[in-house]
């Protein structure tokens, strides 16, 4: 185990590696500079000299190749660099939003997990019926329906017209504030894990061992819950496990939308005015996120399942 | 047609200060949406040039000048009376003597040398740097050839005098919110960043970045009897439509609207009494590079104005949120010229003026625009039928807005459509077609004429403001003739209200920027704010 533990988490350098190159090489073609982007809405005019002194502070003068060599240099000490808007490390800015991303990302997972996977084992014992139809219904609308406009309808119904909850914003980082994005980022992998749960369930309902329990004279319940329920755990928690890990960069939309304070809306904001080294620093730690969460959900299921390891 | 509109611009202005009829409540908390870009970049006014860092700046900080919305002009903010020299260019200011930072220490001449040093510092590369440079001495201190700024001297605690580099009026570069002064007793400037310290109504509370700054009433402010609330939540909301959720939810007190909301809310009763609407500063058009070959030719430019029926895009795509532009100056500027009209919507004309100018079979040519639904892509699409109809095919070529910012600096481009700063300095939106101001500047379109020249350098040493305006009046009129753009649009911006909400003012130079320390709320307010 403890040789599988390293592996995995050895495997998350050379990825790191890779993206961080690619994020350098892209951000170094696409147009449009920090510089400009001061200038880019037309309220003011521009400053040439401005632009020289900007330029030459953050080194953007330079040959590509020498800023390549620094910002690996950099980031090999666990330096993001510091922000070009703020002046500030791009780690503390980042720091800033982590803390109201995860809060939004883990209660959209929670609110997943509780209402998607019972949803599923229910649909999954009971195929066929009113409930099934209903729940793979709503989850096909679930995974169909835009983020956007799924949160403008949730505003809509539960702010403007039911007057239950505040619309946008953080506010004093009250659970009120963070229900309707949460459950909009949520509705996602709800319905995900409601199709999954049920195909999961119902693979295994099918399967030989399941007849045999039966047969030898195994109550339902016992059969849910000893075969059933653990061996479609092995698929329900790969597919949280990629929905939690892929929910911060998703979470970009809503964040925008309800005004939330997380790293989603940091890198838009960032992307936006080329400020290049907290773009950088953002997508890196989105990035090592969702591989951290990953390697996590590895080891989880090569616990549930030991064959796992062997492959 | 301009004097109609002319007349609505006042008639909002009208509105507007009827609103400050007496009556004045204190106490309260205005929930106010910063409805540019997304986050504060930083709280270091000084270092930021962003629209939604002047939200901050209203609430905390203040300038020498300050800009008033009902007068049309700068006016001296912290200095109860200045004296100008026979030839304009020193200026000896009376500081306040109540005006006290949120630190504790009270203003003196130290802080306004210290702020003006620290904008100007070649170390910092602020973007206010470019308005210290009016002062005498300024460009040596940015250059770093000099310790001190010479044009910057302190008489005593509370006089100082300004040597400027030549008769201008020091209120439209000095009144900027990356011009505000700081308190010179702070060890660590970087602090400012997170904690700001000024002489503003209000007292920073706290921030969450990303989502809002909140500030507090400041009893030592030295307005007498100001400000009226007691609190301004200051959020972030960049999005259209979450914004219009939450003003009809009563969570938020003012929205600026964009023309798809300004045409819903003219035809809700509850609504279409609370707007405010003025004519900001800004100029929309269509830059033609010279040196593409079509576009060195005066007719060609002339042409395409005729060709283009710019009055029904305003109705049918900007919802009339747009005045229609007569030349380069806006409605509101005080040089704007009311009897000039706009290029007529002439199709016929402008196929003879091709012809003349050698172009009877068109051209072709592409436009680089940015996303904007008032001043991008979608405009150009409007325009390519009715260009086509005279010959000249136009080809969108879409960009983000940084890269917009890129390409016309750099002079990259045949043709690019922009909102550009044309007020509320005339003199300083002319600047923009001097032949001696560089293209990367804001000679975007590389205008050259020996006779605006001639008028624009009288106006720079004119001192008397009605004889400045005419000289500007006449250089405005001989770019309106030259068209070395397409004159589309004044931006007409428009801000929701709610019923409680009194105080606000129409900014002509950006009406979300308002003067917190002036607005109350009545009785009328939820309990929540009240």
């Amino acid at each position: 185990m403890l040789r599988f533990t390293l592996r995995r988490i050895l495997q998350v350098v050379p990825t790191i590696v890779v993206v961080a190159l690619l994020i350098f090489v892209i951000f170094s073609v696409v147009p449009g500079t920090f510089a400009a982007s001061l200038f880019a809405d037309g309220k003011r005019a521009a400053d040439p000299q401005m632009i020289a002194r900007l330029n030459e502070e953050f080194g953007l003068n330079k040959p590509l190749m020498e800023r390549f060599v620094t910002y690996v240099t950099d980031l090999a000490q666990f330096d993001l660099g510091t922000s070009f808007r703020t002046r500030q490390p791009v780690i503390d800015l980042i720091g800033d939003r982590m803390g109201a991303s995860l809060q939004l990302a883990v209660a959209a997972m929670v609110f997943a997990i509780v209402v998607g996977v019972p949803l599923g084992f229910l649909a999954a014992l009971r195929p066929g019926s009113i409930l099934d139809t209903v729940t793979m219904i709503g989850a096909v609308s679930g995974l169909s329906m835009p983020q956007f406009w799924l949160g403008l309808l949730m505003m809509y119904l539960f702010a403007l017209q039911l007057n239950w909850l505040p619309s946008f914003g953080y506010g004093d980082g009250s659970l009120q504030n963070l229900i309707l994005p949460a459950v909009t980022l949520g509705v996602t992998p709800l319905a995900l894990l409601a199709r999954t749960t049920r195909a999961g369930v119902l693979d295994v309902l099918n399967a030989d061992f399941i007849r045999t329990a039966h047969s030898k004279g195994m109550s339902e319940a016992k059969v849910v819950r000893w075969h059933v329920a653990r061996n479609a755990l092995v698929l329900i928690v790969t597919t949280v496990g990629l929905q939690f890990g892929s929910l911060i960069g998703q979470a970009v939309v809503i964040e925008k939308l309800f005004a939330w304070p997380g790293i989603g809306s940091l890198l838009v904001d960032s992307v936006a005015i080329r400020d290049i080294p907290v773009v950088q620093g953002t997508i890196l730690v989105i990035v090592l996120w969702f591989l951290i969460i990953n390697t996590a959900v590895d080891l989880v299921y090569a616990a549930i399942d030991p064959r796992i390891k062997q492959e | 047609m301009l004097k109609r509109l002319t007349l609505a611009a006042m008639l909002g202005l009208g509105v507007a200060t009827g609103a400050l009829a007496a009556g004045e409540r204190h106490g309260g908390t205005l929930v106010f949406t910063a409805p540019y870009g997304s986050s504060f970049a930083t709280l270091d006014v000084q270092a930021s040039p962003n629209t939604q860092e002047e939200f901050i700046t209203q609430a905390i900080h203040r300038a020498l000048y300050s800009w008033d919305s009902i007068q049309n002009k700068p006016v001296l903010e912290l200095a109860s009376s200045e004296e100008v020299s026979e030839d304009g260019t020193v200026h000896t200011y009376r500081l306040r003597d109540n005006a006290v930072f949120h630190n504790g220490k009270p203003l003196t001449a130290d802080d306004i040398i210290y702020s003006y040093k620290r904008i100007a510092n070649p170390k910092n590369a602020f973007p206010g740097a470019s308005y210290i440079a009016v002062i005498k001495g300024a460009d040596e201190f940015i250059a770093g050839k000099a310790e001190e700024i010479s044009g910057l001297k302190k008489i005593d605690d509370h006089t100082l005098e300004i040597t400027y580099t030549g008769p201008i009026n020091p209120g439209f570069p000095l009144m900027q919110n990356t011009t505000v002064i700081y308190p010179s007793n702070v060890e660590d400037e970087s602090s400012f960043a997170k904690t700001p310290v000024g002489l503003g109504a209000f007292v920073f509370k706290e921030h969450v970045p990303g989502s809002q700054v909140v500030v507090e009433k400041f009893d030592k402010y030295y307005e007498e009897g100001k400000p009226y609330l007691d609190r301004i939540n200051i959020v972030l909301m960049a999005e259209d439509a979450a914004r219009d959720v939450a003003f009809r939810n009563k969570e938020i007190d003012v929205s600026i609207l964009g023309p798809t909301q300004y045409q819903a809310y003219q035809g809700e009763d509850a609504l279409k009494d609370h707007l405010l609407e003025v004519a900001e500063v800004y100029t929309r058009n269509i830059g033609f590079n010279p040196a593409f070959e079509p576009f060195k030719d005066k007719r060609v430019r002339q042409a395409i104005n005729h060709a283009i029926n710019a009055p029904l895009i305003i109705e049918r795509l900007v919802k009339n949120k747009a005045y229609p532009a007569s030349g380069w100056l806006p409605l509101s500027s005080p040089a704007f010229d009311k009897d000039k009209a706009p290029y007529a919507f002439d199709p016929e004309k402008a196929k003879a003026l091709l012809a003349e100018a050698g172009y009877a079979d068109g051209f072709e040519f592409e436009v680089t625009a940015s996303p904007n639904e008032s001043w991008g892509v979608p405009i150009v699409e409007a325009i390519l039928p009715m260009l086509k109809k005279v010959g000249i095919t136009v080809k969108p070529k879409p960009v983000e807005s940084s890269a917009l910012g890129d390409a016309v600096t750099s002079n990259n481009f045949q043709a690019f459509i922009w909102s550009n700063l044309s007020g509320p300095d005339p003199l300083n939106a002319l600047r923009c077609f001097y032949s001696k101001t560089a293209q990367s500047a804001c000679n975007y379109a590389s205008y050259s004429s020996p006779d605006f020249d001639k008028l624009y350098e009288a106006a720079q040493q004119e001192r008397d403001p009605a004889k400045q305006g005419d000289l500007l009046r006449q250089a405005n009129n001989i770019v309106q003739d030259d068209a070395p753009v397409w004159f589309f649009n004044y931006n007409k911006a428009v801000m929701a209200y709610q019923p409680w909400i009194h105080g606000l003012v129409p900014n002509a130079t950006e009406l979300a920027v308002q003067p917190y320390d002036e607005i109350w709320i009545d009785d009328t307010a939820p309990d929540a704010r009240k």
